[in-house]
């Protein structure tokens, strides 16, 4: 298989990458060509296909961070705060008011999670419920998450407040965590 | 004592910060006292599991050829 073949065939996957971080397929699109651009322009020899993969995935990694530094607004500050009050006026009607879990809320356990990780239909679940998290709260959970940004670089980036990434995280794992508790594990027994 | 709802933001912001020690035993207790905190905590770290495995996934660390 030639450089530009197995390039060709990461495409797939680049995409999903890009469009999970940019919600936006046609930026998404122009993102993998520019990849691409960069990939053939700088290949070394590769020992190997997955060596090639994870370097063209950084390439990757940078140019989605540029696009995002491009646009006019990646985050909606103003949507951000209209995700922020849904969001609080659900999870505060899962405590009491002195903060502890109403009965019927109380996380129970979930059934072996390990074994979960092996199975080819969570993933399709798990990229559903990423993509399911209200669109700010998404990104600002993919920069911490898929891009490894740290919380400083996220703040500088979106000029947030250090508490207001914390907040919107929190928020992000939440939902995350309902979203695969609600389709994947079950409710599980509320025991106090 | 640290309610449910406080616990449940200082374990996602433990993944993000390093927690001051005053708060490590805040939720150190109130983890051991309470199985529905001790469950979500276990479910958030699963959720970092997940992500660094669909990562993987996706940039072919895992890739056999």
């Amino acid at each position: 298989m030639t450089a530009p073949d197995q390039l060709a065939s990461f495409r797939p996957d680049l995409l999903r990458f890009a469009q999970l971080q940019l919600r936006d397929d046609g930026l998404a699109e122009d993102v993998v060509q520019e990849t691409f651009i960069a990939a053939l322009a700088g290949i070394q020899d590769f020992a190997g296909r997955a060596a090639l993969k994870t370097w063209t995935f950084s390439i990757l990694r940078n140019k989605i961070i540029d696009a995002m530094r491009m646009r006019d607004r990646t985050i909606n500050v103003s949507a951000l705060a209209v995700e922020e009050d849904e969001f609080e006026e659900i999870f505060d009607a899962l405590f009491k008011a002195n903060g502890h879990w109403l009965p019927g809320h109380q996380p129970g356990g979930w059934a072996d999670p390990e074994a979960t990780l092996e199975q080819q239909q969570f993933w399709t679940i798990f990229d559903a419920c990423l993509n399911h998290l209200p669109a700010n709260t998404g990104r600002v959970f993919m920069m911490r998450e898929f891009l490894d940004l740290d919380i400083e670089e996220i703040c500088a980036e979106l000029k947030i407040s250090t508490n207001n990434c914390y907040v919107i995280l929190h928020r992000a794992r939440h939902g995350l965590r309902g979203c695969l508790e609600r389709t994947w594990f079950g409710a599980g027994e509320g025991s106090c | 004592m640290l309610s449910c709802k406080e616990s449940t933001h200082l374990i996602s912001e433990s993944h993000d910060r390093t927690l001051a020690i005053t708060e490590k035993l805040s939720l150190g207790m109130h983890l051991l006292i309470c199985s529905g905190c001790r469950h979500y905590h276990e479910q958030i770290v699963f959720l970092e599991q997940a992500c660094d495995q669909y990562k993987a996934k996706l940039n072919g660390d895992r890739d056999p050829s």
